[in-house]
């Protein structure tokens, strides 16, 4: 089938894009340079793929790019960069919530999207939210400190 | 022949993302079997990756903005868009049923057991994409809102160009992964009756992890009158080739003074009457078993929450 032009707002850029049907909107934006997004199990399962669409957390690996038209999409890089990192990706390097780093992405967007609906989670409500998120790597107890502890940075930063 | 099993999309489709419910009817008696409606996409492009599915039309619905939403009806009922999203669905439930007492008339006052299906319904992430008419639509026996739609007599209307229907879910289901709806038909609203007074209901699932679909899953509604069961619907999922009801356990409720002798007997009435398989998921007489078990456990929860 012919591409279409697609435009995607990715991190606050704007690209058009040609892009076939069948592209998701992980494939679309791996090929945009957006290589933060992961692909893993490509089925729903994994959540390597996680990206903020309109602030919600999606599975790009489900989502076909055409649909992503004109929404605002947040891909890990788009919360903050080595020189200034989201209290997230200080709390993940400073806990060592991450060792291989492939789930690291979308982990932090889960989190994400799970702070900005509850600022003071609960235990059950960090593990609920991470739950479309699979880790082989560090057995999660140190993601979810990482987690707590962004969430009291957060709210540290928001008292000034 | 295209190599299996890559996970990546096959290229030969193109699709449609009509503005109304009339377009994607038209777009469906002009493409027949060859289309596929997708809503949130998360069953068919899966299917589709697996190469289960190669339709060479995607007709998309996400910008029909008449098929979503959330509606009281003036008699009481509830209506429900089919593309409202698990997640959307789960937020207006949780926040109706913490409506005061004074409210207690309210549509949704006994829903606990839909809340209670969209609360399990696998990850966030999928939550937030998957639509209930697509979780019907797809007709699996283990949809999860499946037993609280049939258990509160929940109807469903299908449009095709040139015709229009409403049924009782009971009839919507056929077979694994096929429903009642033609390939024209379009699943256009989900109707829920108005609810009854000192009515409770209740929703157990058992999942190898959350995020899993169910090994078995049970909802109930009962409504009381005095210490008896005035009324009462037991339906099922993952326990036989279609989401279905247990109507003789239903018919040996009614009627009766309620027990916890009488929960566990109905929970043991209600496995007999599933026809569960071994699958990669559970054994048949796993299935059986714990039929009887979460039967029992949600008619009490249920039974709680109608005082
Ligand atoms: C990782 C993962 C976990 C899951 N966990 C669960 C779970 O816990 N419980 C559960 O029940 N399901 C689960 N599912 C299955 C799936 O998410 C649900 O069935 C979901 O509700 C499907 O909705 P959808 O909008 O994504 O459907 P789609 O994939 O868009 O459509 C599904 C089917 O219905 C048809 N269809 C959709 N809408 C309509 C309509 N309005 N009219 C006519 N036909 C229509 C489509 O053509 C397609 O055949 C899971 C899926 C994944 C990938
Ligand atoms: S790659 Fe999308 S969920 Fe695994
Ligand atoms: S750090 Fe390796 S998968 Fe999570």
């Amino acid at each position: 089938m012919e591409p279409r032009l697609v435009t995607l707002k990715v991190n606050g850029r704007t690209h058009h894009a040609a892009l076939a049907p069948n592209t998701t909107l992980l494939h679309a934006l791996r090929d945009l340079g957006y290589t933060d997004v992961k692909s893993g199990c490509e089925k729903g399962d994994c959540g390597a793929c996680t990206v903020l669409v309109n602030n919600t957390p999606l599975n790009a690996c489900l989502m076909l790019a055409w649909l992503a038209e004109g929404q605002e999409i947040v891909t890990v890089a788009g919360l903050g960069n080595a020189e200034h990192p989201h209290p997230l990706q200080q709390a993940f390097v400073d806990f060592g919530a991450a060792q291989c780093g492939y789930c690291t992405p979308g982990m932090i967007l889960a989190a994400k999207a799970l702070l900005d609906e509850h600022p003071h989670p609960t235990d059950d409500e960090m593990r609920e939210a991470l739950s479309g998120n699979l880790c082989r790597c560090t057995g999660y107890v140190r993601i979810i400190e990482a987690i707590q502890n962004a969430a009291n940075e957060l709210d540290a930063e928001q008292r000034g | 022949m295209l190599p299996t099993n890559t996970h990546l999309l096959y290229p030969e489709f193109d699709y449609f993302a009509p503005l109304t419910i009339y377009e994607a009817t038209e777009l469906l008696a002009q493409y027949g079997e060859d289309a596929r409606i997708m809503a949130g996409g998360t069953d068919l492009l899966v299917q589709m990756k697996m190469e289960r599915q190669q339709p060479s039309y995607i007709i998309s619905l996400a910008r029909i903005s008449a098929l979503g939403g959330i509606k009281r009806l003036e008699h009481g009922g509830l209506e429900i868009g089919p593309t409202t999203t698990i997640r959307a669905l789960y937020q207006y439930l949780t926040s109706s049923l913490q409506l005061p007492i004074s409210n207690f008339q309210s549509p949704t006052s006994n829903l606990q057991s839909l809340q209670e299906a969209c609360n399990w319904f696998s990850t966030i992430q999928i939550m937030h994409m998957a639509t209930i008419g697509g979780n019907l639509c797809n007709a699996s026996p283990a949809a999860d809102s499946a037993p609280p739609l049939l258990a509160f007599d929940a109807q469903v209307t299908l449009k095709s160009k040139t015709s229009e229907r409403t049924l009782p879910l009971t009839e919507f289901f056929i077979a694994p992964g096929k429903s009642i709806a033609r390939p024209d038909e379009l699943l256009t609203h989900i109707y829920l009756p108005a609810s009854l007074p000192d009515t409770g209901s209740a929703f157990i699932k058992i999942a190898r992890v959350t995020a899993d679909i169910s090994q078995v899953c049970a909802a109930v509604r009962i409504t009381r009158e005095g210490n008896c069961a005035q009324d009462a619907r037991i339906a099922l999922g993952s326990v036989a080739p279609t989401p279905m009801r247990a109507t003789v356990a239903e018919r040996d409720l009614i009627g009766q003074t309620f027990s916890l002798e009488l929960a566990e007997h109905i929970g043991k009435q209600a496995a007999q009457e599933i026809k569960p398989i071994s699958d990669v998921r559970a054994t048949r007489e796993y299935r059986q078993h714990i039929a009887a078990v979460i039967v029992r456990d949600a008619l009490l929860r249920a039974w709680e929450r109608t005082q």
